[in-house]
């Protein structure tokens, strides 16, 4: 068989593979956002113990491989009575992994609005609260998009790794398909297009939102 | 007799065995990461040269690695090498090669980063007191560029440490590798081991790889309180 007519047989099965790595990066990246949010304000106003628990969840997300955490995931969980299926465990991981992430991004971007900011907010008689809501947010968050639209990069690819837990998303697909066929250029060649078609426009689209949401920093 | 399942680690050579299958983890690491942080230097010095089609193809280099998961990074060295240009390296060698390419394509785009970040009046004045181009990087923006991207460069480290994990889909005998083929091997005697193996695992990649986030992220503060006085 031609390389073109292998590459036609198996568009459909990759299709699937491209619609379900896409719908759980966005699923994975939806809960990363949604968590790290929460743990950058557990630890913008020091709550008490939440603060602390919040931290120590994002070191330990954040300095072990997205792999080490399905296994865990996966295989340990079900001894002691845990059991989820393939796909929600990936979700779940991914979660697990993204929020520390994001958090990290969202709390870099909270301390990064210049001192003089927080002062003169304070100097105005702003509570914290108040400071929080209009002074540090406002500023934080635009300066904290850059890191978010990389975790967002970085995200997508990991869903790659969904492969070991046997979730056919699109690399698992390719694997699986090799394995059946033994063409390995064409369906690696269709494996890397696969990324490019999603990574290459988001990157674009970030960048530009990048560049948009950098006329509303102010006071750098 | 019920056995706890911690017991799974001392039994016979398990324990040695998973850090046995951790120095193999961190020499592929260490290697990929010598060879790539060199590379990745030279790059992006180049990237800093007005050379346009140079700068061209040392950027479509970054983006190809920075669009390509590392899982398939892999898997297109672990097929193409071999059968499309008849390179026959061990798993090993070339998970070092892939990880190297990947690590020197990141590290490109750090260095570049610093080095247009030192101020233009630094460049400048080196010009003016008739430093040759060498002379400028080796004495003006290298060293200023160090410092700058240093915290960059720890967290890049942890990264590729983090990626070795996975390794195992190459059937490198890394430490993920060795630890599941200890669960298997042990699943009769030990039911709860696999907990505890998977869980030993994840406590070693924690232990290398959170002293080194913790100094990434100091660097990063004093790095900003120079900047912000």
């Amino acid at each position: 068989m031609s390389s073109w007519q292998i590459i036609q047989q198996s568009l459909p099965l990759f299709e699937k593979g491209f619609v379900l790595t896409l719908w759980l990066s966005f699923i994975g990246i939806i809960g990363s956002i949604i968590v790290g949010l929460i743990c950058s304000l557990l630890k913008y106003f020091r709550v008490p113990i939440l603060s602390k628990i919040a931290v120590i969840y994002v070191e330990v997300s954040r300095n072990t491989p997205l792999l080490v955490q399905l296994f865990f995931l996966y295989y340990a969980f079900p001894v002691l009575g845990f059991k989820l299926n393939a796909e929600l465990c990936g979700i779940v991981g991914l979660i697990f992994l993204g929020g520390s992430y994001m958090a990290e991004g969202f709390s870099g971007g909270f301390d990064g609005v210049s001192k003089t900011q927080v002062e003169t907010g304070k100097a105005i008689g702003l509570s914290q609260l108040q400071l929080a809501r209009y002074v540090v947010f406002p500023q934080g968050l635009i300066l904290s998009v850059p890191a978010l639209a990389a975790n967002m990069i970085f995200l997508i690819k990991e869903t790659s790794i969904f492969t070991v837990i046997a979730i056919p998303e699109m690399t698992n697909t390719a694997l699986d398909l090799i394995g059946m066929y033994y063409r390995s250029n064409e369906y690696l060649l269709m494996l890397v297009i696969g990324y490019a078609l999603i990574l290459i426009p988001l990157s674009l689209i970030l960048t530009i939102l990048e560049k948009r949401v950098r006329y509303g920093s102010f006071g750098n | 007799m019920a056995h706890s399942g911690i017991n799974v680690l001392f039994e016979g050579r398990n324990l040695i065995r998973l850090f046995g299958g951790l120095w193999t983890t961190v020499e592929i690491a260490g290697v990929a990461l010598i060879l790539g942080l060199l590379l990745g230097i030279v790059l992006g010095v180049l990237r800093t040269f007005p050379n346009r089609l140079l700068r061209l193809v040392l950027r479509l280099y970054l983006e190809f690695f920075r669009i390509t998961p590392t899982v398939v990074l892999l898997f297109l060295f672990y097929y193409i090498l071999p059968r499309q240009l008849g390179v026959n390296l061990p798993a090993n060698q070339m998970a070092m090669l892939a990880f190297a390419l990947w690590t020197s394509a990141e590290m490109s785009d750090i260095v570049r980063g610093a080095l247009i970040s030192v101020p233009k009046h630094q460049r400048e004045s080196g010009m003016a007191i008739g430093l040759n181009r060498w002379q400028l990087y080796r004495y003006v923006l290298i060293p200023q560029a160090v410092s700058l991207e240093l915290p960059a460069t720890v967290n890049l480290v942890t990264r590729v440490i983090k990626t070795t994990s996975v390794l195992m889909l190459i059937s490198v005998m890394d430490v993920i590798n060795v630890g599941q083929q200890v669960v298997e091997a042990n699943n009769q005697k030990f039911p709860t081991g696999v907990f505890w193996v998977y869980g030993m695992i994840f406590v070693m990649y924690f232990a290398i790889d959170y002293p080194l986030s913790w100094w990434a992220k100091r660097l990063d503060k004093k790095r900003l309180e120079r900047a912000n006085g």
